[in-house]
């Protein structure tokens, strides 16, 4: 990849004679996922898109198009069977699985429409549990745990189980999870699938809050109010991608 | 790519033990009874062997004692049926099972006293004299005896009925003699004997340290003795039925009826052999609760997992490898086993004392058993919990995702 070719894609990008480029944090480049099956299944049709830092993308379509094969894949939960991905500039689709986990520990946050907490853990240990697989000292994992639910506006619910809180409340600790290792890239599988209008509201509202801080975001709804909040929008069609904006 | 610590690992392990407390319980129950087992057969055992070594000294089973029979007489008194040979020793040793035997006669000295000065100190206060045993050559292989100083009379002095005795530590000291290479000379009556040495200890015939010691040679040259008294045997493990049987015969060939042996029964042999069987029934019984323990354990850790799917999909999601998922649940099994071994051991070391507490006996547990035992729980808890972890290892974090939590 030239520098002339980081300018044609990036032409907004702060070109200065020499300067290392700054890649884009998403770029999918024929990115396909099939499963074996007779026939076999083609989840995902090859697909390109760019994303930038501080995009907050919004991926919408029917149920069983292929908007969760997607997200795994940008998540490197799953692995494509075909075409590349890179993530910050460097190609996850050839390297090992201990990278592939590390970058997933220190790069990205999901936040998934059945919260997934720890139900015996406290508000804290859950936000707490991400410090610990990234790799972030003991000494700064309680202030940074409060922090994170402090930008959530959770700091009074520290102590609490999630099984006491409302859909909101466990989703924003969700969030708070998801932020508290300051990754680059904030992926969200339907996230207010689970909550009522006034609930989702706060989540979307915080979403919001954190693409203002600058986070790369990319969120899977079926809500189209979800949909109009992220400047950037893909629908997914069996299999296939198709850029709305 | 960062390391799971130990505190991590010790905190997250935890909580997903403490997560049922009722499973807990049930999970460590077979290991708990395991292992409780195991302690109590082998503190009982060891407890058991302690009590037969206390009823039944060891001494009391290698020894024995030969005497003449005694008849009663139309007067009232007890006349010895017949008299044992002197060569005794010779001919009981002759006997396998016999490996040491010594004659021992008590001395009449008809009053004559005993002291280390040959004049009558009139102010002395007159004691009660030391007794006189005479007793052949072998005395201190027969009765166990030691010497503190000096030596034993031998064949010679017996045959030459030297004037040589050996004084038990108890006379000596009351003779005030304490070394014997100036060669003191003690008197009885107005005869001076040589003291030659001076006995320590011994396990059998302890009025024999209250005594003064001669040769049988000497006694029947200088005080006519008779007869011997008694012959002492140091006896083979076990023989104890045997040398009853025999020694009569070989002392008295023609009329055995009317020596009397004394010895040990043979019954402990076999009684060690029942407290053996028993031990090893309890050991199995142990063996197959542990099992059924660590099954337990595998089965639990294993429905865990299965439970824990979402947990597990979530970890990965966070950025926790194969290997920490798969550490994580292993110690989850150790910790359980390691509880299960402490508690089964615990209630082992309670069990044993409660017992002896009852029988009055004292209870006797080594400690690196104990330890060892608990510590074995953990092993267990290791080996119940490597095929759970590595299942849950191998789940795929987007299959493990989609089970909830
Ligand atoms: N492990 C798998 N094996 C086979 N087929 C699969 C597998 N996972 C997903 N699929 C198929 O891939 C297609 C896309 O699934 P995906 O979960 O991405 O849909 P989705 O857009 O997220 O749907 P929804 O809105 O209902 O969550 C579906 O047809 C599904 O059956
Ligand atoms: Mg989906």
């Amino acid at each position: 990849m030239t520098t002339a070719d980081v300018a044609a894609v990036d032409p907004a990008g702060t070109e200065v004679l020499g300067a290392a480029p700054v890649p884009p944090v998403i770029d999918l480049r024929a990115l396909t996922r099939s499963f074996p099956g007779d026939p076999p299944v083609v989840a995902l049709r090859p697909t390109d898109l760019v994303l930038q830092e501080g995009d907050y993308l919004s991926i919408v379509g029917p149920s069983g198009s292929g908007k969760s094969t997607l997200l795994n894949l940008l998540g490197l939960l799953d692995r494509p069977t075909g075409g590349e991905y890179f993530l910050d500039g460097e190609p996850s689709h050839t390297v090992n699985e201990r990278r592939r986990t590390a970058l997933r520990a220190g790069r990205i946050g999901f936040v998934f429409q059945a919260f997934h907490l720890l139900p015996h853990r406290t508000v804290l240990e859950n936000v707490m549990l991400a410090t610990i697989y990234a790799g972030v000292p003991r000494a700064e994992r309680y202030g940074r745990a409060v922090a994170a639910l402090e930008r959530v506006h959770l700091e009074h619910r520290l102590t609490f189980r999630p099984t006491t809180l409302s859909g909101g409340e466990r989703q924003r600790v969700a969030v708070a999870r998801a932020v508290v290792t300051n990754p680059r890239l904030l992926l969200a599988d339907e996230p207010t699938g689970n909550l009522d209008s006034t609930t989702s509201g706060e989540v979307l509202d915080l979403f919001d809050e954190l693409h203002a801080d600058g986070l790369t975001l990319a969120v899977i709804t079926h809500d189209d109010d979800v949909a109009a909040r992220a400047q950037r929008s893909v629908r997914i069609t069996d299999g296939l991608l198709e850029v709305l904006r | 790519m960062s390391r799971l610590s130990v505190r991590d690992l010790a905190v997250e392990a935890s909580h997903g033990i403490g997560a049922r407390p009722g499973r807990l319980f049930l999970t460590i129950l077979g290991t708990v009874l395991g292992i409780a087992a195991l302690v109590v057969t082998m503190g009982m055992a060891q407890t058991g062997a302690g009590q037969i070594a206390r009823q039944f000294d060891a001494v009391g089973a290698t020894q024995a004692v030969a005497r003449a029979g005694e008849a009663q007489t139309m007067g009232g008194e007890t006349r010895a049926r017949t008299t044992l040979p002197w060569d005794s020793p010779d001919r009981v040793t002759r006997l396998a099972g016999v490996e040491a035997a010594a004659l021992l006669a008590d001395v009449d000295v008809a009053g004559a006293r005993i002291s280390a000065v040959p004049i009558v100190d009139p102010t002395a206060v007159a004691g009660v004299p030391p007794a006189v045993v005479a007793t052949s050559p072998e005395l201190l292989a027969g009765v166990r005896a030691t010497l503190a100083t000096g030596r034993m009379f031998d064949g010679g002095h017996d045959a030459r009925s030297d004037r040589v005795v050996v004084l038990g530590s108890g006379a000596a000291e009351r003779l005030a003699i304490n070394r014997v290479d100036s060669q003191p000379s003690i008197f009885i009556g107005e005869d001076a004997y040589t003291v030659i040495g001076i006995l320590d200890d011994t396990a059998r015939r302890k009025d024999l340290l209250d005594a003064v010691i001669l040769p049988l040679g000497t006694a029947r040259t200088d005080f006519g003795l008779a007869a011997p008294g008694e012959l002492q045997m140091r006896i083979a493990v076990g023989a104890g039925e045997v040398v009853a049987e025999q020694v009569p015969i070989a002392l008295s060939p023609n009329t055995p009826e009317n020596v009397e042996v004394q010895a040990p029964p043979t019954g402990g042999e076999l009684q060690r052999n029942i407290r053996g069987d028993i031990n090893i029934v309890f050991i199995a019984l142990g063996g197959v609760a542990l099992v059924v323990g660590g099954l337990g354990i595998a089965n639990v850790t294993l429905l865990s997992v299965m439970e824990r799917v979402g947990e597990i999909g979530l970890r990965r999601a966070l950025g926790a490898t194969r290997g920490q998922v798969a550490t994580q649940f292993i110690v989850e099994s150790v910790v359980v086993g390691l509880l299960g071994g402490l508690i089964g051991a615990a209630l082992g070391v309670f069990v044993v004392v409660g017992v002896s507490v009852a029988q009055e006996w004292t209870p006797i547990i080594d400690m690196p058993l104990a330890i060892g035992s608990a510590l074995l729980g953990g092993v267990i808890g290791l080996v119940a919990g490597a095929y759970p972890a590595v299942k849950a290892a191998s789940l795929e974090p987007v299959a493990a995702l989609r089970g909830g939590l």
